[in-house]
């Protein structure tokens, strides 16, 4: 064997170990599911969307909306009563039920500029959540449109400013049963990007950082050969745990604020425009929902820190303690990609079990849940990262207390005879 | 009463068993020495003793209290210096020791600790420098100082002098055989046999787990009619 090949050899079994292989097939894991989330979306955008049609105009101009609407989509519902139409829409899963007035026709022939409502259906607010209403939207461009060229064939009388743009419309958007009066699906979602944006991306950073700083102290313990005299003194392993643990979050939360701070400037210039008052459509938070968050957020922070602590046991040095916050940094990333781009409740039931069981999902998700009422997710959330953080906690201490810091196995007396019963 | 009591101790690391129920005591205010070859099982009793390390099977008393049942208590009247121990490279020498007294004591108490620990470790004015600068003698100076200025009632010492030339080797000799005398339990280990001829009052030699030879210096070199500890090693280990 030539010395390159030598050298080569002992390189790549340096590199290629377990901890580098692993995360590497979790974030092709990961990249495969959201391929395949964005192929159902792809779906969704290239069928026709299930839309409901309220005619109570029935004159030549609503022969025209009809037809342009009903060749490219799946009409769930066409009739004259809003409400049934809500029904129905709601029913067949529909993005919006499109009303045209009585007296739309006389009033565009008259010269006049007609107003439709649109009633929008959304599930959730998430940046793909809106890709569906998009549809929509483009189908009532092809319905003005096709208005248009019926007044320029038949009358060269009206105003040509009616003729390009012979349709308005009201939008009204029905958000998980709340009714949002002159909302439109994109406006909700721009009201929405705050917290779809920043909350996930504090999070992730707290998560990272903080996890990042626990897994490199144990690193350090066992680099500079710190541990064994720590381990040594009157000093409980429990008090050990908790004070690093505690220290990191702290850091961490730190680090966090900090960053909160540069992103709100980097969200508010990005959105000179959004002046809006989320108070106004109920979509504020109270006081207890506020504790809720925090709640969340410090369960999810000490959930966070505690697998790390247990990954941190693996830690040989702090080259080694680097690559174990690979896998933490890819939980944290996974559900924040998710939750920006969807909702919990328009998710696949996989993906919702998978964004479940995460634990650093759930603070993510607590602002945006809490602002539409849905307490049950929260609450629920908080109550499996507790346990979570509390069973990990209890790992941590156990394995503080058996030879695995120090020998790099936990096969003690207990665990040998459980092997022994069961082979 | 005897200051360690080891009871056919048995360590298993899975399938391998390192330690082969061994069983010895060391006398309150003796310096014990435990030597053998390499992988002979001393650091794995010494971690045991110190706590570290889960027994097998057997038992270990410290000073009346059983390492199974009350760990923390044990904890509270040893000190163990590892061979290849470290100190946290972002403290000074004295933050370090500082953050180890206060472990033991505080307020006063706590800085006559440290005062003694400045003392033992005897850096001048580098005391006040960070860790990260110190030599690896000054380093092993300060983690001796560490282990010995809480004045435990049993110390465990693995390569007392590792990475001290010969001067500060004997000061730090003089200072164990001192804070000995005073009343501290020494259980040391060493691969210097004439660092352990000169300190121990009495020796086990281990090999391959199990405990060879035990008597003070003396019994030993007759026993085996040799002229100093080495020669009885050798002639032990290569029986």
């Amino acid at each position: 064997m030539s010395s390159l090949t030598n050298i080569v050899k002992k390189e790549f079994r340096e590199m290629l170990t377990k901890s580098t292989i692993i995360p590497v097939i979790l974030m092709a894991v990961m990249f495969g599911y959201l391929g395949s989330m964005m192929g159902d979306v792809e779906e969704e955008v290239s069928a026709p969307p299930v839309i409901g049609l309220v005619d109570l105009d029935d004159g030549v101009i609503s022969d025209i909306a009809f037809k342009v609407l009903n060749a490219s989509s799946d009409m769930a519902y066409n009739g004259t009563d809003v409400d049934a139409g809500l029904e129905e829409v709601k029913k067949a899963g529909g993005v919006a039920l499109i009303v045209l007035p009585a007296n739309l026709s006389s009033d565009i022939l008259n010269g006049s500029r007609g107003y439709i409502d649109v009633y929008w259906m959304m599930e959730g607010a998430g940046m793909l959540d809106a890709i569906s209403s998009a549809s929509v939207d483009s189908l009532l461009g092809s319905m003005s449109y096709g208005i248009s060229a019926y007044l320029v064939n038949e009358s060269s009388e009206t105003d040509p400013a009616v003729v390009l743009f012979p349709v308005e419309r009201s939008d009204t958007t029905i958000f998980q049963d709340e009714v949002m009066e002159d909302v439109s699906p994109d406006f909700l979602i721009t009201m929405l990007s705050a917290q779809s944006f920043t909350v996930p991306f504090i999070i992730m950073m707290i998560i990272i950082m903080a996890g990042g700083m626990v897994i490199s102290s144990m690193g350090l313990e066992k680099e500079n050969k710190t541990l064994e005299t720590l381990l040594t003194l009157p000093v409980s392993r429990g008090s050990i745990v908790s004070g690093k643990l505690v220290a990191s979050a702290l850091v961490g939360l730190v680090m966090a604020g900090i960053y909160m701070v540069g992103f709100n400037y980097y969200m508010t210039s990005i959105e000179t425009s959004a002046e809006i008052d989320l108070a106004k459509y109920g979509l504020d938070l109270s006081p207890v929902d506020f504790i809720l968050v925090g709640v969340s957020v410090f369960v999810s922070l000490l959930a966070a820190l505690s697998m790390c602590m247990v990954l941190g046991t693996y830690a040989k040095n702090y080259k080694s303690a680097q690559t174990l916050t690979m896998p933490i940094t890819l939980l944290a990333i996974i559900p924040m990609f998710i939750t920006m781009f969807k909702d919990f409740g328009t998710l696949p039931l996989a993906l919702q079990a998978v964004l479940f069981v995460i634990p650093f999902s759930h603070p993510m998700m607590a602002m945006r849940e809490l602002m539409f009422g849905n307490y049950a997710l929260v609450l629920g959330g908080i109550a499996y990262v507790t346990a979570f953080a509390i069973v990990m906690i209890a790992i941590t201490v156990w394995i503080f207390k058996t030879d695995r810091l120090l020998t790099g196995s936990m096969k003690g007396k207990g665990l040998t005879r459980l092997l022994r019963k069961k082979r | 009463m005897n200051a360690i009591e080891v009871r056919e101790l048995v360590k298993d690391y899975g399938s391998f068993r390192a330690v082969k129920g061994i069983s010895f005591d060391v006398r309150e205010g003796e310096v014990f020495g435990l030597i053998g070859p390499n992988g002979a099982g001393k650091t794995t009793t010494l971690r045991i003793i110190a706590t570290l390390l889960r027994i097998s099977s057997g038992s270990v008393q410290v000073f009346g209290n059983d390492l199974r049942r009350e760990p923390h208590e044990v904890r509270k009247i040893l000190s163990y210096l590892p061979e290849d121990a470290g100190a946290y490279k972002n403290l000074t020498g004295r933050e370090y020791l500082q953050f180890i007294a206060d472990f033991f004591a505080s307020g006063r108490a706590a800085d006559e600790i440290v005062k003694k620990g400045i003392e033992i470790a005897s850096l001048s004015d580098r005391i006040d420098d960070k860790v990260d600068t110190y030599s690896k003698g000054m380093t092993r100076r300060l983690l001796v100082s560490r282990a010995l200025m809480t004045e435990p009632k049993l110390t465990i010492l693995d390569e007392l002098t590792s990475g001290l030339d010969v001067i500060n080797a004997q000061e730090i000799r003089k200072t164990v055989k001192s804070i000995s005398e005073k009343g501290t339990t020494v259980l040391l280990s060493s691969h210097n046999m004439l660092e352990v001829e000169l300190m121990c009052d009495r020796i086990a030699l281990i090999n391959d787990g199990r405990i060879v030879e035990l008597g003070t210096p003396a019994e030993l070199k007759g026993k085996h009619n040799a002229s100093n500890i080495e020669e009885v090693f050798t002639k032990v280990v290569t029986a």
